[in-house]
């Protein structure tokens, strides 16, 4: 049960991430990605001081708001203050996420937060936080709950979304053309990032979300040139991750989450070794051409 | 106020040593933020953490020069991996460093944790990597981590030059027959090495910080490598004494975070303020500039309405001047009352607005600059005299007086513009 519990938990992660992911990377906006994993931070620590306790509601609004604002500081960076894109990442995710470890240290006991679990999350307390309902119902841990419902959100949005996405992503001016808003779906996927950064954050840390937001899709593009394709090797890979990740913790002793991204480090090493289309250990065919 | 008498020998040791850390990291960031290589700086600092943890395991001790080659080498073999990504696989660049980064420091805390939860002898302080702790180094970490960065120093004074061209221009370096791959190799390395040292002061996750904003910052105040490397190194060296400043005064907080919220300062102080470069001093040059424009356009219109009776002399309403160009009317306002405070337009007896002797002297330079361009484009470019007006509306506002004597001289002191309009001359009003 427990191992199930783990395992489910670390699913909903890897799949929420994964089909962001596979949008980010194929934006080339991995790294906005990481930033924005990073700078939520603040967000969520002020989120508890402001409303003392752990309201979903508040603290994803509040999410989607910081991640908005880091991708708009990573923009005025680049565009007004001419300074050069990575910089511009590199600065304002370690100020955003330098003030969030100073806000967790100053209010140590009012916030249920510490610097480890920033870094690698507290996968391990999953079962341990049951979610109890008024009149004593027990619906199981919470956290299974809050990213299986983060996940289903996520979903939700990408499949309602699908057509938006995929055609701001592959053919922006196409878009413009007959009138959808890059703008509005850029913002959207960045506000779902820094949701689910937030979502995921005690389970996984901040940091290990980046993992399940690149890793998987990376093996996936490697794979397959279909976007629905990717999006569903993503998910295989991201479970794939969660299941074997959970064991190899338990046979070292180490963190869950680090464990998981190990794994998903395997399967991207694999994928990048043995892929059928430019595998590196394969020889590449070349496609025969006829004249005429 | 203890803290600045530097009385006790271990304030002393720790505030230099990451006055020192600081330094060597800013000046090596320098290249890394020239060759646009910031975020592969922040996979390195990851990538550093299971080196440290394996470089444990392996020999059991927390001997600094120990870690310190395990991180090396994993900050190496991070490298590796990631040009092997962007080189050989149709992954780009930002998707290599993400997921180089996530999977090494992911590897690393799988590493950690399983170290501290075996609870080994003398395992604790390895977390300390995480966001830096000055304040915990020991007397052989700092002489270690010191001599490291004085060994950074020289290799940089030593190679100036050719890490200088490398990182500006390696097709070039390569054709003046510089060894580039062989510098680009010890660049890289000194990079690893100064966040592998550097992770001491802020950790791992913030070194990206330590590394590239200095550098950022200074790139603010000048446009010659030698005085950013210096500004760079002072901003790291400021941010290193702060650092272990709070280090002494509040021994619960970890150091890293203090460190970069000084540097942030400092690059936001330097974004806003810096001359020429900053953020301000861009938009009043760029207030100015439409203010020159927007006066000069007036000045002409004042010219063009006078021009239609060859009587200067007389005064016109604003509802005159936006019949004949589309002037915004609040901008209107604020440029009249500009060129009534400079003394080129001033008010007659029946309140309308005329121009003043040097006012019509300043409207004749524009008008003329403007029909010399005309001309110019027309008879030297050979373009169709109905498509000169936009660019000169344009180059009016630019050109120098110089351009306009070489104008005059290259024309022969023309009469007339491609419009058949009389290009004038200082003269008296008529």
């Amino acid at each position: 049960m427990e191992a199930f519990c783990f395992i489910l938990t670390g699913s909903f992660v890897a799949l929420s991430c994964g089909l962001l992911g596979v949008f980010l990377i194929l934006r080339k906006m991995a790294m906005v990605g990481d930033a924005i994993s990073h700078a939520v931070l603040p967000g969520i620590v002020l989120a508890y001081l402001v409303s003392e306790s752990r309201d979903t509601i508040p603290m994803l609004l509040g999410a989607a708001a910081v991640g908005v604002l880091t991708t708009l500081l990573i923009e005025w960076l680049y565009s007004k203050a001419r300074l050069q894109m990575d910089a511009s990442i590199g600065i304002t995710f370690t100020w955003l996420f330098a003030i969030g470890i100073i806000l967790i240290s100053l209010y140590t006991g009012q916030v249920d937060l510490d610097q480890d679990c920033v870094l690698y999350g507290e996968i391990a307390y999953v079962p341990l936080d049951l979610w109890i309902l008024p009149n004593g119902k027990m619906l199981g841990p919470g956290p299974v709950w809050i990213t299986g419902g983060g996940f289903l959100l996520i979903l939700g949005l990408v499949i309602f979304g699908f057509r938006g996405f995929e055609i701001t992503t592959f053919n922006p001016e196409y878009a413009a053309a007959i009138g959808i808003s890059t703008v509005f779906w850029h913002y959207l996927l960045m506000s779902a990032v820094s949701i689910t950064t937030v979502i995921s954050f005690e389970s996984v840390g901040a940091i290990l979300v980046v993992a399940f937001l690149i890793v998987p899709p990376a093996t996936a593009y490697l794979l397959t040139d279909k976007l629905q394709h990717m999006l569903w090797l993503t998910a295989l890979f991201g479970v794939l991750s969660a299941f074997f990740g959970y064991y190899l913790a338990v046979a070292i002793d180490g963190s869950i989450a680090g464990a998981m991204s190990v794994v998903a480090g395997i399967f991207l090493t694999l994928a990048l070794l043995l892929s059928p289309k430019g595998g590196v250990l394969r020889k590449q065919k070349i496609p025969s051409r006829t004249v005429g | 106020m203890e803290f600045f008498s530097f009385t006790d020998p271990n304030v002393r040791m720790v505030t230099l040593g990451s006055m020192l850390l600081g330094a060597s990291a800013a000046l090596v960031g320098c290249f890394t933020f020239l060759r646009q290589r910031a975020l592969v700086g922040d996979a390195i600092a990851h990538a550093v953490l299971p080196g440290v943890c394996i470089a444990f395991l392996v020999s059991g001790d927390k001997n600094p020069w120990v870690l310190l080659i395990g991180a090396v080498i994993a900050g190496w073999v991070s490298l590796i991996a990631m040009d092997f990504i962007t080189n050989r696989s149709k992954l780009k660049t930002d998707t290599a460093i993400g997921a180089v980064l996530s999977v090494f420091f992911g590897f690393g805390i799988l590493l950690l944790t399983a170290i501290q939860h075996s609870g080994a002898a003398n395992q604790a302080g390895l977390d300390k990597f995480l966001f830096g702790k000055a304040a915990s180094m020991n007397q052989q970490d700092i002489i270690t981590f010191s001599s490291v960065a004085c060994f950074l120093l020289l290799l940089i004074f030593a190679f100036f030059k050719a890490f200088k061209l490398v990182s500006f221009d390696p097709d070039f370096a390569r054709v003046i027959g510089l060894p580039v791959r062989v510098l680009e190799f010890l660049l890289s390395t000194i990079t690893v090495l100064a966040v592998a040292t550097g992770i001491q002061a802020v950790g791992v996750v913030l070194m990206a910080a330590l590394l590239i904003t200095p550098a950022a910052a200074a790139r603010f105040w000048t446009e010659r490598i030698q005085v950013m490397m210096l500004l760079a190194t002072f901003f790291g060296i400021a941010s290193g004494f702060f650092g272990s400043y709070v280090s002494y005064v509040a021994p619960s907080m970890p150091t890293g975070p203090w460190i970069v919220m000084l540097l942030s300062a400092i690059a936001l102080i330097s974004i806003l303020l810096a001359p020429r470069r900053g953020l301000l001093a861009r938009t009043r040059l760029q207030r100015n500039n439409a203010r020159k424009m927007r006066t000069e356009n007036i000045l002409k219109t004042f010219y063009a309405l006078g021009e239609s009776t060859t009587n200067w002399q007389q005064g016109f309403t604003t509802l005159a001047l936006q019949e004949k160009r589309a002037f915004q009317p609040a901008k209107l306002k604020r440029g009249i009352s500009h060129l009534r405070r400079k003394g080129l337009i001033e008010r007659n007896k029946e309140g309308l607005f005329q121009l003043t002797p040097s006012g019509f002297t300043e409207s004749q330079r524009v008008v003329r600059l403007h029909r010399l361009w005309e001309l110019y484009l027309s008879e030297r470019m050979n373009m169709a005299a109905d498509h000169v007006h936009n660019t000169a509306e344009a180059i009016e506002h630019i050109l120098t007086p110089e351009v306009e004597q070489a104008l005059l001289e290259e024309l022969g002191h023309p009469i007339q513009d491609p419009h058949q309009s009389i290009i004038p001359y200082q003269s008296k009003r008529k």
